[in-house]
């Protein structure tokens, strides 16, 4: 499904968590959303999802407004860090819903994930713990099999080996058939190779869209003496710069080629890193 | 093949890497099937696309052939492709660094090729 999503905003009393966003996702891919505390994140989902209406501007899923769309909202699977569900039912109830409300729902998939969570079907949620809670929403997300599944971090409380069962499945369900699945985490160390293509949100605007691989090639920490570096950085754009002890490291969008043949020394920029340089000295906790 | 990935570098880079050296070293011979982009993804927890991408690249460079249905397989020419690849590129990648690293430490062009030349 191709999301459109133009000159968004959405302004709460007089702050604006988004403004004035514009992109589009085009393709099924794996998209890792990603910002910090603040940034606009789960506003966007939000309104993605049809939850919540934008102030300004709109979201189109192929050409329309999802809020109060239920042709669209099936297509759709959004779960939060938390409260996805109500706290009387039962875990098997919560399936059960779901099941309805999803036309391509895969009730092997959900089966075979609870066991492996060690979910008991007869549990309340108010009885659950918070790692628990979210196994079930995992499960939950993965099994709706929804055209667009969203993920807005998922897994408050789960340990790492049952993260890693997560990214597990979510790939295998991906190579199964390719959907459109938008992760928002703080863990990004974890699961940017499973990205094909990454959004970063800074203060309620767009800052970077790219493939993950492209930003692995084009974005470099060049560090030496200081005058050979900043000659070096004449006209180029610069994300961060630091210095220690005489020498000079510069994060920047180029490439490795360049800066080695300038008598640099050059490494990648993790993706978490970028993130990092990019959002930061700026408003957010 | 590496265990873990490095972060700082095309993922997609690296599978192709790989794939050439094992070739090169002869754990995957001439006309032996490589492992598919799922398998290359669930072993590395890597997105697919990134992986077929390092893997179609070796096709256009006829270093891997497509047999429908069954997989990729290694060409007759691969190693010898490879090799000359490689050649071409030894100089960027070995010799200029070793000579800005000689350069730094005063390494005369003489002790240098002394140490080439030298049998551990």
């Amino acid at each position: 499904m191709k999301i459109e999503v133009k000159n968004l905003s959405k302004k709460y009393a007089h702050n604006f968590a988004l403004n004035n966003v514009s992109f589009s996702l085009d393709e099924p891919k794996i998209y890792g959303l990603l910002g910090r505390n603040g940034a606009g994140k789960t506003t966007f989902m939000d309104i993605l999802s049809g939850q919540i209406l934008a102030s300004e501007g709109e979201i189109l899923i192929n050409g329309k407004n999802p809020f109060d769309n239920q042709q669209l909202t099936e297509s759709i699977c959004l779960i939060k860090e938390g409260h996805n569900f109500k706290k009387d039912l039962k875990v098997k109830n919560v399936l059960k819903i779901y099941s309805y409300f999803y036309p391509n729902w895969d009730q092997k998939r959900a089966e075979t994930l609870i066991k492996a969570y060690n979910l008991n079907p007869n549990s309340k949620i108010k009885t659950l713990s918070k790692g628990m809670e979210s196994a079930l929403g995992i499960t939950v997300g993965l099994a709706s099999k929804a055209p667009i599944t969203i993920f807005d971090e998922p897994y408050i409380g789960l340990d790492a080996p049952s993260r890693k069962k997560f990214y597990e499945i979510m790939l295998e369900e991906y190579q199964e058939e390719k959907r459109t699945i938008i992760f928002s985490t703080h863990l990004i160390d974890e699961v940017s190779l499973l990205f094909e293509e990454v959004l970063i949100l800074r203060e309620g605007s767009l800052v970077l869209q790219e493939e993950s691989d492209v930003l692995r090639e084009n974005t470099i920490a060049v560090s030496g003496q200081e005058d050979e570096v900043e000659e070096f950085l004449k006209g180029k754009e610069v994300i961060q710069k630091k210095q220690f002890a005489g020498t000079v490291t510069a994060y920047l969008y180029g490439t490795k080629e360049e800066a080695k043949m300038h008598g640099l020394h050059v490494e990648g920029v993790p993706i978490q890193e970028l993130m990092i340089y990019l959002t930061e000295g700026k408003k957010g906790a | 093949m590496k265990n873990s990935l490095d972060e700082n570098k095309p993922i997609f880079l690296q599978i192709k890497e790989q794939l050439e050296d094992s070739i090169i070293d002869g754990s995957i011979k001439t006309g032996e099937r490589v492992p598919s982009t799922n398998e290359f993804a669930a072993y590395y927890k890597i997105n697919p696309a990134t992986a077929a991408k390092g893997i179609n690249e070796l096709v256009a460079e006829d270093i891997l052939f497509k047999r429908r249905g069954v997989g990729m397989f290694v060409t007759e020419d691969a190693k010898e492709i490879l090799i000359e690849k490689r050649k071409k590129i030894f100089y960027e990648n070995y010799m200029l660094p070793l000579k800005i690293e000689a350069k730094k430490l005063h390494i005369e062009v003489s002790e240098l090729m002394e140490m080439v030349k030298r049998e551990d």
